[in-house]
């Protein structure tokens, strides 16, 4: 208990003191969270639409396959993410691993069959009768696809979430390909785990919670835009 | 396709098929509505009415089978022909936002200014008896409301062809009787080609000038709607719409219009003018039907039909009783009240006075023409 309270100490201590190399990790954690999780979103919310609102030969699979990438170890795909771009790997080349940049294609990788899988069944709950009745009033398809994903939208703000969280939240893929080098591709988590093999308990709960409120004020802020809209729904 | 008149378009199609999967849900060989006037489709529940809607309506493309509008061939493609449409369906399907953002919906995207959609959603919602509604939230309005709403996101767009499909069934009697009179009343002024889809046989009367009954993807009866609710083709038809299989019968006498239809037993009167010989199948519409008690006087009256029979079925259907008569082997079905069965204590094996006027027999040539 005592270590606990100790750290706890710590914690708050330096998180009112600050320091360069605390904003550079939260720096670097946003900068990759945030690229990962807006490229997850154009490579998933249009995958999501397509799965959740059109019929066609191999949708089931597709869905199937979504599912398995949501379920997928961020450890797994950071290996594979390592093995292509490591020097040996086919895309080598490029020289990006233990970059900010290969550490937001790992991430992307996770986030991007999340927000495809929940962007699919918050589309899919849209009543076809309701996409019908736009059709019948004259919608385009591209009209039709934009007032579905409207109507889905609290859903589909949720999916991108899930797809910021699953980013935020995830070790074991940016660890393999980011190398967690300070000042340079450590991010909260991976400082975490870092700071815990040092014994630095104190020091690791601090960017714990860091991370935390993170989390906390995101969902805050969705959770206040989806009640603002059931309220306008309901005014 | 010009947009200079009002009046509505006629619609045409023929050779339509729709298969989900293996199952047939629609094979018409032709469905016809002229222009400016409104079209009931009747049938049970998966007759396939909704999705001949929707190939009728340009939203799905049939399997086979080409739609037209005044004889043009369109299909689902075909912007312009879409724009001429509209419809509201049974769930009003009201998107979020103000009832003016939903009336205004089809404006937008045929991106008339702000102004005249402003005006044009003002006059609608008026039209329908929401005045002044415009900014209240669409997804706070009750049941009836919702589908007012949804019935001026289809006027506002001054359509030629209506589409509504079971636009009532979802109310209560009350609401549904005042908004069925409020539909039936608008559609005739704007004078749009209507298809009006429905499993209700009364609101299928009360909305529709022609009318065909659905079964299983398939016409099983078209015509006027008098004709149809008054001589069903067969039984399961007849037995769909509350009445009684038609009578097999010959024509004994033909005179000024007035023929005398020998039906098994029984003659009856009826208006028309075929020849004497011909074989007939009559019918009447158990609303058109009055029972007196055997041995009552009857009051003087135009009904040309007197007959005597035995009640043989007394069934309860909602607030009236359908009774069936058996007169000298002919079924004529009757529609009493309830205060009247009790008043003539009306049972099975009841001797009663068949009456009903020579004019509210239908009669139609037996496709076997004469029999000799």
């Amino acid at each position: 208990m005592p270590v606990l309270v100790e750290a706890l100490v710590t914690a708050i201590s330096m998180l009112f003191r600050g320091s360069t190399e605390l904003w550079n990790v939260i720096f670097v954690t946003f900068e990759v969270a945030i690229i990962s999780t807006i490229a997850g979103v154009v490579l998933g919310a249009p995958l999501g639409f397509v799965m959740g609102a059109t019929r066609f030969r191999g949708r089931r699979t597709l869905i199937a396959l979504t599912n398995t990438g949501m379920a997928v170890p961020p450890v797994v795909i950071g290996l594979v993410v390592m093995m292509l771009l490591s020097r040996q790997g086919p895309l080598g080349f490029l020289g990006l691993l233990y970059s900010v940049d290969a550490m937001a294609i790992a991430q992307t990788i996770i986030s991007t069959p999340v927000i495809a899988g929940l962007t699919a069944a918050a589309v899919a709950s849209v009543p076809y009768k309701l996409r019908l009745q736009a059709r019948s009033l004259g919608a385009s398809p591209i009209q039709e696809a934009l007032l579905a994903m409207k109507e889905a939208r609290l859903g589909v703000v949720a999916a991108v979430a899930a797809g910021f969280g699953a980013v935020v939240r995830g070790v074991g893929a940016v660890m393999m390909v980011g190398g967690n080098i300070e000042g340079k591709t450590r991010v909260l988590t991976t400082a975490i785990v870092q700071e815990s093999r040092r014994g630095e308990f104190g020091t690791a709960l601090a960017f714990g919670l860091i991370l935390m409120t993170i989390t906390f004020g995101l969902n805050g802020l969705i959770t206040w835009y989806q009640h603002s809209h059931e309220r306008l729904g309901r005014s | 396709m010009t947009t200079a008149t009002r009046i509505g378009l006629a619609v045409r199609a023929e050779g339509i098929r729709k298969e989900y999967g293996k199952r047939v849900v629609v094979d018409v060989d032709r469905v016809d509505i002229p222009a400016g006037q409104t079209l009931a489709l009747l049938g049970p529940s998966g007759a396939g009415k909704s999705t001949l809607l929707a190939v009728l309506g340009l939203l799905e493309r049939p399997d086979a089978g080409q739609v037209y509008l005044d004889d043009q061939p369109v299909n689902t493609k075909d912007a312009a022909a879409r724009l001429q449409m509209a419809a509201a369906f049974q769930n009003p399907y009201l998107f979020k936002g103000t009832v003016a953002d939903n009336v205004a919906y089809g404006l937008r995207l045929r991106k008339m200014p702000a102004a005249g959609r402003r005006e044009a959603v003002a006059g609608t919602l008026e039209r329908v008896g929401l005045a002044g509604w415009e900014s209240r939230s669409a997804l706070t309005l009750s049941g009836g409301e919702a589908q007012r709403v949804a019935l001026a996101r289809a006027l506002v767009l001054k359509p030629r062809v209506l589409l509504l499909d079971e636009p009532l069934s979802s109310l209560d009697p009350l609401i549904k009787g005042r908004l069925m009179q409020d539909f039936a009343r608008i559609i005739r002024e704007e004078a749009m080609t209507t298809l009006y889809v429905t499993h209700d046989q009364n609101e299928a009367m009360a909305m529709g000038d022609t009318m065909v009954i659905l079964r299983d993807g398939k016409p099983v009866a078209c015509g006027l709607v008098d004709d149809v609710m008054g001589l069903p083709p067969d039984e399961w038809t007849a037995c769909f719409i509350g009445s009684e299989a038609p009578l097999d019968g010959r024509v004994t006498g033909s005179v000024d219009g007035l023929m005398d239809i020998e039906v098994g037993g029984p003659v009856i009167h009826a208006a028309g003018s075929l020849e004497p010989g011909a074989r007939v199948l009559a019918g009447v519409r158990p609303e058109d039907v009055l029972l007196f008690e055997g041995d009552a006087q009857i009051p003087r009256s135009t009904a040309r039909n007197q007959l005597v029979g035995t009640v043989t079925e007394v069934q309860l259907q909602g607030v009236m009783y359908h009774l069936v008569v058996d007169v000298g082997g002919a079924r004529i079905a009757s529609r009493v009240s309830r205060a009247s069965v009790r008043e003539l204590q009306l049972e099975e094996g009841s001797e009663v006075q068949v009456v009903f006027k020579a004019t509210a027999v239908r009669v139609r040539p037996h496709e076997d023409g004469h029999d000799g």
